[in-house]
């Protein structure tokens, strides 16, 4: 094995660089120093990220148990801006007692998971992606359960490692039932051995519950409301953008790529996945009250959008999967920004909390307006376009049912949106949450996001790029 | 740079300025000046465009431009105008600024009421000047949104109820017109070289019959809501009753018509085989429109509510003319939504001010208003003949119009439909005279508006504007239906 096979893996060297960096900084940091570990690690995500910014050439490494696309390459700049952003909003709540002598090890961790990701992505080999799977899903569990004094924390840390666990025996099962009919497991070898027996269909739908999970797509969705609501709020919001981005994009590569002879069976699937997703966990966001678990459900609903992309199987798809994955962690994140800040700053989450917000807080109300509009699909936030391109790649393959009943599914989620949007502007309250400032990394992470929400669709070249990368069934 | 473009950059700018005004002061400057030169824009736009057609120029879309938006998918941000599209450019920002100034006392939160009404004119404008089924498609959607937050923050009555309806029910509409949209454009040419751009569309035709069948009931019903087709009209009463004044306006008398030119524009242009064959159906919902509307604004006596009701049944009737599916009737059609747009915008200006003064519009608890507010009076008065059609004014130019247009289609059925849409005038003209009568002559029922005040000088102003276009329209209708007739050319020869 040559050892010039590591430096192929630039991303992934860059990104374990900067998890040493920090960890040194912990170590030996006096205490004194440690007050600017926050900086030092968005700086250095910032760095990562700008030095990776470009994507990279095609990359095989380790006889092809390492293969790296650039498209791939894309998706890990988009996964590291979204983690940069979620590093800044979580300034404010590791600043707490509680939190501040742990602060070093959410970031490790979090870059851990994400390290997974990064190894899901470029993965050539079905063990390679399951190790990816299992470093980005057990590190995650004590992610969820960081606050670890709450009960409800504690709690969503258990349900998420025992479902993840779950979860991932299931598709180890599936993994090995193609390794036992294909006799490989190298992605570019095993199309050739799919002969669409019963037992290669099954192995595919137990692969496909693993990552189902992952993406909280329904029938798996059931952790997602419990662990997003008991979780801190910046895991929430990690988990929600970062986590399901990467699953999206891996189901979506591994479908192309290897269960090619199967696109009629996936697609079938897939189609039923996309709308029990899309109608129950809409149906399911009507009534809620916790902010984090109405999201939790918007979340799920969204996933079946992004699989929409998937279903169609071309290289528009890909490239409205990409540019959705993107639209939607700003939107998230913009919102999740403002949740994290007023929850830090009132300790409320309900939306009822939010009556009257406008009067108080107009810059966060806009902002979260902005962010709903765009997770709604309103013009000209960017999410209307992400949501016109999937749906244009759905449709072009004659999904035209398909497309029409996730778009009847958009009223219902423009309704509880507009549930949001009414509390902060219509609604009045005796008692609003009172007037506060947040702190500069909010602020940043939150105009940043802003700014993407308002440009992305109106700048045509984020999806021109994003589209040169792409390929198809 | 297209000059076309600057009825979306000037609202934008004046969003802007909102942004950084500091005062009442600041902002009243801004919008005066961002209403004005829309209308500046939208009167130099007739004249460059009639003179355009007097020098010669036969192009079907003129002052066009166009920039390449998305490539992948020939996406287009490409805009033109035929003289349709003039015609409603013009009672747009005519509306758009009778409506500022409308709405010049608006007591709170006046810098928000007037971005958000500013986006509204955004879409509106932008709807008007796209010949890109996408972007077209866009500053619809772009159009609906500033709505919800317009009626819900500073309506009245069960304003939240109304709002959410209101955006739910046209968003509904967004998404059987974008199933729609998607099909065209996935059968806008035979070659797999996929086009948006309306014109280009229509000359290849290449969707085939069948599916046509599909796609065309989709696209209709999609801006029918919009343009109050029963049973998807629910929505109207209701949200214009709840909304501010110039929101108000500025909904019946302009977004309205959005759907009845969506219809035309996008279902009949691109789909007539399918728009011969499916019309019977819409002929007898749009019938119903015309007639149920007109009987339900009888028994109403929430003057909003009656004027509501009252766009439904005129509303329908620029639909149904639009499905008569020839060139007389299509003018009229085009006729009676400049026509409806302009007097249901005085309509509800009016009532807005009479609501101001006396805070009721239950006409049962007002009387006798002609003695004490002799100027807003003569208004309704005025606004009341325009809507049942008094030669003179513009509802009688574009009713007569469609009428005879109808009565060329001489089979049966159309014929009894017809007929069943004529008899709206006799019902308009007891709705609207029922109300005028108590309304502004009888008793004066509350002792109370014996101190009310007449009308303001930016409330003058602002009904002298409309009042002056209707007036005109009637009075001069002729270069107007020349140039909508003209411009009916392509749509016609497609039909045929």
């Amino acid at each position: 094995m040559g050892y010039a096979n590591f430096l192929l893996m630039k991303e992934e060297i860059s990104l374990v660089a900067v998890i040493v960096i920090l960890l040194i900084y912990d170590i030996f940091g006096t205490p004194k120093s440690l007050k600017y570990f926050q900086p030092i690690a968005c700086i250095l995500m910032g760095i990562h990220t700008l030095v990776h910014l470009y994507p990279a050439a095609e990359v095989s490494a380790f006889g092809g148990m390492y293969h790296s696309t650039p498209m791939g390459s894309l998706m890990k700049t988009i996964l590291n801006i979204g983690t940069l952003l979620v590093f800044m909003q979580a300034s404010n709540w590791l600043a707490n007692e509680r939190t501040l002598i742990r602060r070093g090890e959410f970031y490790m961790i979090t870059l851990a998971t994400l390290l997974g990701m990064y190894f899901m992505i470029s993965a050539g080999n079905f063990l390679m992606f399951f190790i990816g799977l299992e470093t980005a899903s057990i590190p995650m569990a004590t992610l969820a359960a960081f606050d670890k004094y709450k009960q409800k924390s504690a709690e969503a840390g258990a349900k998420y490692i025992l479902s993840a666990v779950f979860a991932s025996g299931l598709s180890l099962y599936g993994i090995s039932l193609i390794y036992g009919t294909t006799g490989t497991l190298y992605f570019e070898d095993i199309p050739a051995g799919i002969t669409g027996s019963p037992i290669q269909l099954m192995a595919f739908v137990f692969f496909f519950v693993g990552l189902g999970f992952k993406l909280s797509l329904v029938p798996f969705h059931q952790w997602t409301p419990d662990v997003y609501e008991g979780a801190p709020t910046s895991v929430t919001a990690y988990l929600s953008v970062i986590s399901k981005g990467s699953a999206a994009f891996v189901l979506m590569a591994i479908l192309y790529k290897v269960f090619t002879p199967l696109v009629n069976e996936w697609q079938a699937i897939l189609y039923w996945v996309i709308i029990a997703s899309i109608t129950l966990a809409n149906l399911f966001a009507l009534r809620q009250q916790n902010l984090k678990r109405f999201f939790a459900y918007s979340s799920i609903s969204q996933a079946g959008y992004i699989m929409l992309g998937v279903i169609s199987g071309t290289a528009m798809g890909m490239t409205g999967l990409v540019y959705y994955v993107l639209v939607y962690m700003l939107s998230n994140l913009a919102a999740f920004g403002v949740i994290a800040i007023v929850e830090h700053r009132s300790g409320k989450i309900t939306i009822d909390d939010y009556n009257g917000l406008y009067t108080t807080n107009p810059r966060l109300s806009f902002v979260m307006m902005i962010a709903l509009f765009s997770l709604a699909g309103i013009p000209p936030f960017a999410g209307f376009f992400s949501k016109f391109f999937i749906f244009a790649a759905a449709a072009q393959q004659g999904f035209y049912v398909l497309v029409f009943i996730a778009l009847l599914n958009t009223i219902l989620s423009l309704y509880y949106y507009l549930r949001v949007i009414k509390a902060m502007f219509i609604n009045k309250s005796e008692e609003p949450i009172a007037k506060f400032s947040s702190d500069n990394y909010t602020r940043i992470s939150l105009v940043a996001c802003s700014a993407g929400i308002l440009l992305l669709g109106i700048l045509s070249t984020v999806y021109e790029n994003i589209g040169t990368f792409s390929f198809g069934l | 740079m297209n000059f076309l473009s600057l009825f979306v950059l000037i609202p934008i700018l004046t969003m802007c300025g909102l942004f950084f005004s500091k005062n009442l002061q600041q902002i009243r400057v801004a919008v005066a000046t961002g209403a004005s030169l829309l209308l500046a824009l939208a009167v130099g736009l007739v004249f460059a465009y009639l003179g355009e057609r007097g020098a010669g120029n036969t192009a079907e879309m003129l002052f066009t431009a166009d920039t390449v938006w998305y490539a992948p998918l020939n996406i287009h941000y490409s805009v033109g105008v035929d003289g349709i599209s003039v015609a409603m450019l013009l009672l747009s920002a005519v509306i758009v600024f009778t409506g500022t100034f409308a709405s010049w006392k608006m007591d709170f939160l006046q810098k928000e009421y007037f971005l958000w009404f500013n986006l509204l004119a955004i879409g509106v404008f932008g709807f008007f000047i796209s010949v890109d089924l996408f972007t077209m498609f866009m500053f619809y959607e772009v159009a609906l949104i500033p709505m919800y937050l317009l009626i819900g923050i500073w309506g009245s009555g069960k304003k939240e109820y109304a709002a959410m309806k209101l955006t739910l029910m046209l968003m509904g509409g967004s998404a059987l017109l974008l199933v729609g949209i998607l099909g065209i454009y996935f059968h806008s040419s035979g070659t797999g070289a996929f086009t948006m751009n309306l014109q280009e569309i229509a000359q290849a035709h290449a969707m085939p019959i069948s599916l046509q069948y599909w796609f065309f009931p989709l696209v209709f019903v999609g801006f029918g809501v919009l343009g109050a087709l029963f049973p998807f009209h629910t929505w109207s009463p209701d949200g214009h009753a709840s909304a501010p004044t110039a929101v108000s306006m500025l909904h019946a008398g302009v977004l309205m018509k959005l759907g009845g030119y969506g219809c035309f524009r996008v279902a009949i242009y691109l789909m007539p085989e399918a728009a011969k064959e499916l019309s019977w159906i819409f002929i007898i919902l749009t019938g119903i429109s015309v007639v149920y509307g007109a009987y339900s604004a009888i028994v109403q006596t929430d003057l909003k509510y009656i004027n509501a009701y009252s766009s439904v049944s005129h509303c329908g009737l620029v639909l149904f003319a639009i499905l008569m599916l020839n060139q007389t009737a299509m003018t009229g059609a085009v006729m009676q939504m400049l026509s409806h747009g302009l007097m249901t915008a005085l309509f509800f200006a009016l009532i807005g001010m009479i609501y101001g003064r006396t805070h009721t519009r239950d006409i049962r608890e007002m009387g006798g208003l002609m003695k004490i507010m002799p100027y807003l009076g003569v208004c309704y008065v005025i606004a009341g003949l325009a809507s049942l059609g008094l030669p003179g004014l513009s509802g009688f130019v574009a009713e007569m119009t469609v009428f005879v247009g109808a009565f060329q289609e001489t089979d049966t059925f159309h014929r009894v439909f017809t007929i069943i849409a004529c008899t709206s005038i006799v019902i308009t003209a007891v709705y609207i005279l029922r109300v005028v009568g108590k309304l502004l002559y009888g008793k004066v029922v509350n002792e109370h508006h014996l101190a009310l005040s007449d009308a303001n000088w930016y409330e003058r102003f602002s009904t002298t504007v409309l009042i002056l276009a209707i007036a005109g329209i009637g009075l001069a209708p002729l270069w107007l239906s020349d140039m909508i007739r003209a411009s009916l050319d392509t749509v016609i020869a497609a039909l045929k």
